[in-house]
């Protein structure tokens, strides 16, 4: 998809650049912008490095595995059809954390793993499960505790705090979780399996 | 508002003094980890910038040709009745699409309104409070060989147009 996207960009963009006749700005915005894509990287470098150190801490002193039990009745709820103690729940819970943490690296296996033992409870292998809807809609809606490349950003744009849209970040995001919780579950009510 | 503009001076600090503070409980070397970690900074980084180069270059042209004025035009009904900043509303349609594609755009506001201008504090706003939908719903489905994926676009879409109205009441009530 994003193939179409980006030609279908490029290639507008030279049509729009023809016939409002601006080919000379379109050339130096194309040179210009491969050069700001570098100096913007090399300015996320340092606050980057910082929080993904800082979230390896909270992985290795067992932060993660603490927020993750204090979370599991919630789990009970979102995920009823989860048989207790199955193994599927913990991998749910490392995932979000992992997620909240903004450790991408870790989050992504540790979900991969989660929806492995979710198709192991799964009876028709080829259609997803409420516990895997309910899932995949927590995940993209997830809420991030440290939005560590857009506070990067904001640092290297000489923003004078960059850490201030924090909160509005996390309001946004528990609203679009909370709004992906109530869709998933009242979906789940009307979806019946077959279609 | 200023409670909560308070609240957010004290999130990042409180967030390294509770880190910091179960790691020494934990009796972790805080800092050989720290090192490890930070190492996986350089690694996204550096993979990020040949996808930034493609996007920022693709976004440049578009908006240098004139392309972009014609297409926030058209989508200004919609911007106007939930009082966003027109400028970003190419976001909102990109950033469930491409992380990537979405990040380089929400570079390209923050370079040309600044950081702390109102159009800018969406813009980040939107990029932090919401995922890549079709990306993680490909991996994560395909994972399994999922082929039937039920209501979960329609749930996941439902919330992100949430987070996007959100997004922008959060910037108004906060900062406006």
């Amino acid at each position: 998809m994003l193939n179409y996207i980006w030609i279908g960009l490029l290639m507008i963009g030279f049509t729009f650049g023809i016939v409002n006749g601006r080919l000379d700005d379109v050339t130096k915005a194309a040179m210009d912008s491969s050069q700001t894509a570098v100096t913007v990287c090399i300015g996320l470098l340092g606050v980057m490095c910082l929080w993904t150190g800082l979230m390896k801490i909270a992985e290795k002193s067992g932060l993660i595995r603490i927020i993750g039990r204090a979370v599991r009745p919630v789990l009970r709820f979102l995920f009823p059809e989860i048989p207790k103690e199955h193994p599927a729940l913990g991998a749910i819970v490392m995932n979000l954390v992992a997620n909240f943490l903004g450790l991408g690296n870790a989050a992504t296996p540790l979900g991969i793993k989660a929806m492995k033992e979710l198709q192991s409870i799964n009876k028709d292998k080829k259609t997803a499960t409420n516990a895997m809807c309910m899932f995949l809609v927590l995940n993209t809606a997830a809420i991030q505790l440290v939005p560590a490349n857009i506070i990067a950003l904001r640092t290297s744009e000489g923003s004078k705090k960059p850490a201030e849209i924090i909160i509005c970040i996390w309001i946004a995001s528990v609203c679009a979780t909370i709004m992906g919780i109530i869709a998933a579950k009242m979906l789940s009510a009307v979806w019946k399996k077959d279609n | 508002m200023d409670l909560i503009r308070h609240l957010s001076d004290y999130a990042v600090p409180a967030i390294f003094v509770v880190i910091l503070g179960v790691a020494v409980l934990k009796k972790v070397k805080a800092y050989d980890v720290f090192v490890e970690g930070a190492k996986d900074g350089i690694d996204t980084i550096i993979k990020i910038i040949p996808s930034l180069v493609g996007l920022l270059v693709a976004v440049g042209v578009f908006k240098a040709s004139g392309a972009m004025d014609s297409l926030i035009l058209l989508l200004r009904p919609i911007t106007d009745l939930l009082g966003m900043p027109p400028q970003v509303a190419p976001l909102a349609l990109l950033r469930p699409i491409s992380g990537s594609a979405s990040f380089a755009f929400v570079t390209e506001i923050i370079k040309s309104f600044g950081p702390d201008s109102y159009a800018g504090r969406v813009a980040a706003t939107m990029m932090g409070s919401t995922e890549t939908i079709f990306y993680t719903l490909a991996v994560y489905y395909g994972s399994v060989g999922i082929k039937n994926i039920r209501y979960t676009l329609i749930a996941a879409i439902m919330a992100d147009i949430i987070s996007v109205i959100a997004s922008v009441w959060a910037c108004q009530f906060i900062f406006g």
